[in-house]
């Protein structure tokens, strides 16, 4: 059987490659401790030697559109093009290509779709800086054969954070039941507070300073029970009206485990959002 | 309310980087044309099998005219696809992060609850 080596919840700032890459003038104040708290963060991914990259995101309308609209969907195709001629313009993202591996995404349909979950599929997906930014920050080298999935956490009606939380668990079951001898690490992207095309954008820290907070307390303790408790699709809009991105926080604290400490927790406080990271190792260490 | 063809607009204009200058410098009349010839254009499919029931309501088609992202953010547009749209047409005028700045300023009257998005 496969083994889960690796849980990782990232945010997924677009503006890393930009700022990471320029010089001179160019290079924001922040960049250099950026840097240096993602190549920390990447250290835990090599660390435990994965061999395969099971990628959670959510596409930002560039593929998936509200006249086809899935909830989750799992891309099943030997190679992947990733991002977009607007992430080029905006963000200055790198064209990107991958190798997929095909066989655990057909394992992942397959066994889903049994377990309950009626996922869409895509023989053909152009991924977006959800999925890349994550390699850009923790496998540049981008070596690794990947299965993106992606969530709907922006056009309403949205599955239920509980639902979120549901496919997570349900991820680690399919994965640590792959009948194949390799090393899986999950990783999956979301947002703490985030406002975009509003009033409270681009502020001087996030949106919501105090729901940043909790959500790290209830990431990094593997609070399922208490998150749920606090979060729904309702109260989502208050810290910001981008912030049903944490569900994909969600669902990757449901990989971890109820009660699943992370091993590894940084977070960076930077203008209009907070950045943070979190890893688990699932078998208590790095083998 | 058509809020679903008002985000088609933003997201077809969007994805074809003529079209960004084009809206750019000819809001009302890139507006008018794409509502005649594309509004109902199915999208991945031939002209033959387009739609036959899509259309602006007036104050969605004055909006996107006018340029009126406050407005439109007012009309429950997805906020992601007229913020992405405008920084690719208006960022290139002002300093960093000065359009950025200057859209949420503009957006300072609204509250919550912000205008309901599902389309």
């Amino acid at each position: 059987m496969a083994e889960l080596v690796a849980v990782i919840a990232s945010t997924h700032h677009p503006f890393y490659y930009r700022a990471s890459t320029a010089t001179g003038e160019d290079r924001p104040p922040f960049a250099d401790e950026w840097v240096r708290k993602v190549e920390a963060f990447r250290e835990t991914l090599t660390k435990a030697r994965p061999d395969v990259l099971v990628m959670v995101g959510s596409d930002h309308f560039h593929q998936l559109w509200l006249d086809n609209m899935p909830q989750f969907l799992v891309g099943k195709a030997p190679f992947y093009d990733a991002n977009w001629y607007n992430e080029e313009r905006e963000f200055g993202l790198p064209r990107m290509f991958f190798t997929g591996q095909e066989d655990l995404s057909s394992y992942i349909l397959r066994e889903g779709l049994d377990a309950g979950f009626d996922l869409a599929f895509s023989n053909e997906l152009r991924i977006d800086h959800s999925i890349t930014c994550p390699i850009i920050t923790l496998r540049p080298q981008n070596d690794l054969p990947i299965v993106p999935i992606y969530t709907n956490i922006f056009a309403p009606p949205l599955p239920r954070p509980k639902r979120f939380v549901q496919f997570g668990r349900t991820i680690r079951e399919l994965v640590e039941s792959w009948p194949a001898d390799r090393r899986v690490a999950v990783i999956g992207t979301g947002h703490l507070s985030l406002e975009l095309g509003g009033p409270r954008q681009f502020g001087p820290h996030g949106p919501d300073p105090e729901f940043d907070r909790k959500a790290v307390e209830w990431i990094s303790s593997g609070d399922i029970e208490g998150c749920l408790s606090e979060v729904t699709l309702d109260s989502l809009h208050l810290p910001g009206n981008a912030t049903h991105g944490f569900m994909d926080f969600m669902l990757m604290m449901g990989v971890a485990g109820e009660g699943a400490k992370a091993d590894y927790v940084d977070t960076y406080d930077l203008f209009h959002t907070m950045e943070a990271y979190f890893t688990w190792y699932p078998n208590g260490g790095v083998a | 309310m058509s809020k679903y063809l008002l985000n088609k607009f933003l997201f077809t204009v969007d994805r074809d980087p003529e079209l960004v200058e084009r809206y750019r410098e000819d809001p009302r009349g890139t507006v008018e044309w794409w509502e005649a010839e594309h509004a109902n254009r199915l999208l991945s499919c031939h002209g033959g099998e387009a739609s036959t029931w899509l259309r602006f309501e007036d104050a969605e088609r004055e909006a996107l005219a006018g340029h009126d992202y406050p407005r439109l953010f007012e009309l429950g547009a997805h906020p992601f696809l007229t913020l992405t749209l405008f920084i690719a047409m208006f960022e290139r005028d002002h300093e960093p992060m000065g359009f950025q700045t200057e859209y949420a300023r503009r957006l300072a009257h609204m509250t919550m609850p912000y205008p309901d998005i599902a389309t």
